[in-house]
């Protein structure tokens, strides 16, 4: 088993924010609440001018992140100076221009330098993971599949080949989950199950307490999805003190 | 070459949710091209409700005006709905009943491509939404009431710039949570395959009708064609049938904008570079570090910061040309034409018109040039006077 997924072995919580906002000694000071807090695993997004995967809360942070500067260099320098602190695991989120035009080999190989030991990149499905798949390789960075809730001949390929772990979107209802979803969301985890030892953690945008008993019943993990970012985008800079109580109450309801 | 790409360029660049429909559509489109109803029940329409063949006509003024080679307009603008968008547009949507869909969603810019989509969706009984940048509602009042009056519903998008790519990108979001009854009607030879094959093989008619034209009247082929680009579909309808002609130049004109100089332009040929957007790797405006740049025309059907993956491949191999007009020089165009042949075009024409007079003069006499009269102008009028400086009341 790799490093990434050695993490979930013992339920693992990822915690999400855009790097950049609103500013990166911020989000310095905000992932090492969150870690202090309980989150396992930081996943870092690097804006994109054209997020079509996210939702509107982190869409917006998005922008406000690019607005100030943000850039692919700027986010490995805040990983350089996370790593004068803490060594918890980071992955990063993000769209595939950014990553070719800073240059895959580039891309990749500082990741491993900085300890990034995952990219998530929706606009690149199985189809086209040959684009960075040797680099991935090469500099043992995985690459973390997204799988939705719903049944699709293509899942066992996309299961097998994942390493480090895999993003299991849920979409239910935040306020009144259907029971087919859920029943929708556990068939999908106990398929993957079947599949690949490869763990796999449920995505919620802002998840409930009932969501993270559903999430440690099917899965390794859970990801908040944009629960933190709602938090830097209400309280900007002061946001710290939030994150952890947010993080903190997530993590003793595991 | 692989069938998603075009060269290196194309793709299918989409998140994973996507792609069992991709795969369904490239399927049904298979089916629907080599199933002679469904051909029949397109070329009916093409010809009964869409007004094609459109005509060959030889520009005579222009011809003598420019004093080099003879001028052709393709006369697209004489198609219902004023524009060669219909072309794609009825084929996609007989391609969405055919799957058993209810419903289209499409991106527009000017609107141009909203409208011809509401038309066919009022045509066939299907439900109908289009996605238009809010800054654009706003430029381009008139044609959201003629959506609205063709029964379709116009989602204004107040995400990113506000205008075209961030209609593309809300328009695939709606399409990722309801592919089930929705059919997504990509209006140019962009976004994911099969989508750039899709919108080509639906717009070559207009170089498949021109090329046996020009035969029957000028008894050979012509030198050079000519077409406007934003994202492409006009030009590589243009050009398709031409392709494997090697005597036949192929010249794509973008929009300069305010000039190239000035960074406010459209310009992807010329000023873009690989990158990967929209579900596809082709050219697109870009900034240092891989952002999508916002773009700037004066024509909102060129105004996309990206051109299809065909035209970047052609654009590699060297088979097609691509050059760029100015806001200037394609509003003197669109005031040249007007004049000269009692035509109005379309601004985005109209940046055609400008580079064809830069060039037909330096040609030979007996040399012949087909310009594509992509879309007519009465659209432009309000927006053009503005520009010239004049108050118009309605």
């Amino acid at each position: 088993m790799n490093k990434l997924s050695e993490i979930f072995k013992n339920k693992a919580l990822v915690g999400f924010l855009t790097a950049g906002d609103p500013d990166m000694d911020s989000c310095k000071d905000f992932i090492m609440q969150m870690v202090r807090a309980g989150a396992d695993v930081i996943e870092i997004g690097i804006p994109f001018s054209d997020p079509i995967a996210e939702d509107e809360i982190v869409q917006t942070s998005a922008f406000r992140a690019l607005k100030a500067g943000t850039t692919v260099e700027g986010v490995f320098e805040l990983v350089k100076s996370l790593r004068e602190n803490t060594n918890v695991p980071v992955i990063f989120s993000t769209y595939l221009n950014p990553v070719f035009n800073y240059g895959y080999e580039f891309f990749f190989k500082k990741c491993s330098e900085l300890g990034v030991c995952g990219v998530i990149i929706p606009d690149l499905p199985y189809e086209e993971k040959s684009e960075i798949q040797e680099f991935s390789d090469k500099y043992k960075v995985d690459i973390i599949p997204v799988l939705a809730a719903k049944s699709s001949g293509r899942m066992s390929k996309i299961a097998l080949g994942a390493r480090g772990f895999i993003h299991l979107m849920s979409s239910l209802n935040p306020s009144s989950p259907k029971k087919d979803d859920i029943q929708k969301l556990k068939k999908t985890a106990e398929e993957i199950k079947n599949i690949t030892k490869t763990p796999c953690a449920t995505v919620f945008g802002e998840p409930s307490f009932n969501d993270i008993k559903i999430a440690n019943e099917i899965s390794q993990g859970v990801v908040i999805g944009s629960a933190i970012v709602k938090i830097i985008a209400e309280h900007g800079k002061n946001a710290s003190e939030k994150i952890y109580d947010y993080v903190k109450s997530i993590k003793n309801a595991f | 070459m692989s069938k998603t790409k075009f060269g290196i360029f194309g793709g299918q660049f989409v998140p994973e949710i996507l792609m069992d429909e991709l795969i369904n559509l490239e399927k049904s489109y298979e089916e629907f091209k080599n199933n002679p109803k469904c051909i029949s029940e397109l070329e009916f329409l093409m010809n009964s409700y869409a007004n094609r063949p459109s005509l060959l006509y030889f520009a005579e003024n222009m011809t003598k005006n420019l004093g080099g080679a003879k001028v052709y307009l393709k006369r697209e603008d004489l198609n219902h709905t004023g524009s060669h968008k219909i072309n794609n547009v009825l084929g996609q949507a007989l391609l969405a009943k055919y799957m058993g869909k209810k419903r289209l969603i499409a991106e527009t810019g000017a609107g141009q491509h909203g409208v011809a989509t509401a038309t066919a969706a009022a045509l066939l009984g299907l439900e109908c939404e289009i996605f238009m940048g809010s800054e654009d509602t706003k430029r381009q009042a008139l044609n959201v009431y003629r959506m609205e009056l063709l029964g379709a519903k116009v989602h204004s998008v107040t995400s990113g710039t506000m205008t075209l790519k961030d209609a593309v990108n809300e328009a695939m979001r709606e399409w990722a949570g309801n592919y089930k009854d929705t059919f997504y009607l990509l209006g140019s030879v962009m976004g994911p395959h099969p989508y750039p094959t899709i919108v080509r093989d639906f717009q070559s008619v207009i170089s498949k009708e021109a090329r046996k034209q020009i035969l029957e009247i000028e008894g050979r082929l012509p030198n050079t064609v000519m077409a406007c680009i934003g994202g492409g579909s006009n030009a590589i309808g243009m050009f398709y049938h031409f392709i494997g002609d090697p005597e036949v130049n192929l010249i794509g004109v973008e929009a300069a904008g305010l000039g190239i100089e000035t960074g406010k332009h459209a310009a992807t040929m010329t000023c873009g570079r690989p990158g990967i957007f929209h579900g596809m790797k082709s050219i697109f405006c870009q900034d240092e570090h891989g952002q999508i740049s916002p773009v700037y025309s004066i024509s909102a059907g060129l105004d996309y910061p990206g051109a299809g993956p065909e035209h970047a491949w052609l654009n590699s191999v060297g088979r097609a040309k691509y050059f760029a007009a100015t806001d200037k020089e394609a509003v003197e165009a669109f005031e040249y034409l007007s004049r000269v042949e009692g035509i109005i075009p379309a601004i985005e024409s109209s940046h055609a018109i400008a580079y064809a007079r830069k060039i037909i003069p330096e040609m030979k006499k007996d040399d012949i040039v087909i310009i594509c009269l992509s879309g007519r102008g009465d659209k432009d009028v309000a927006a053009i006077a503005k520009y010239k400086g004049e108050k118009l009341y309605e």
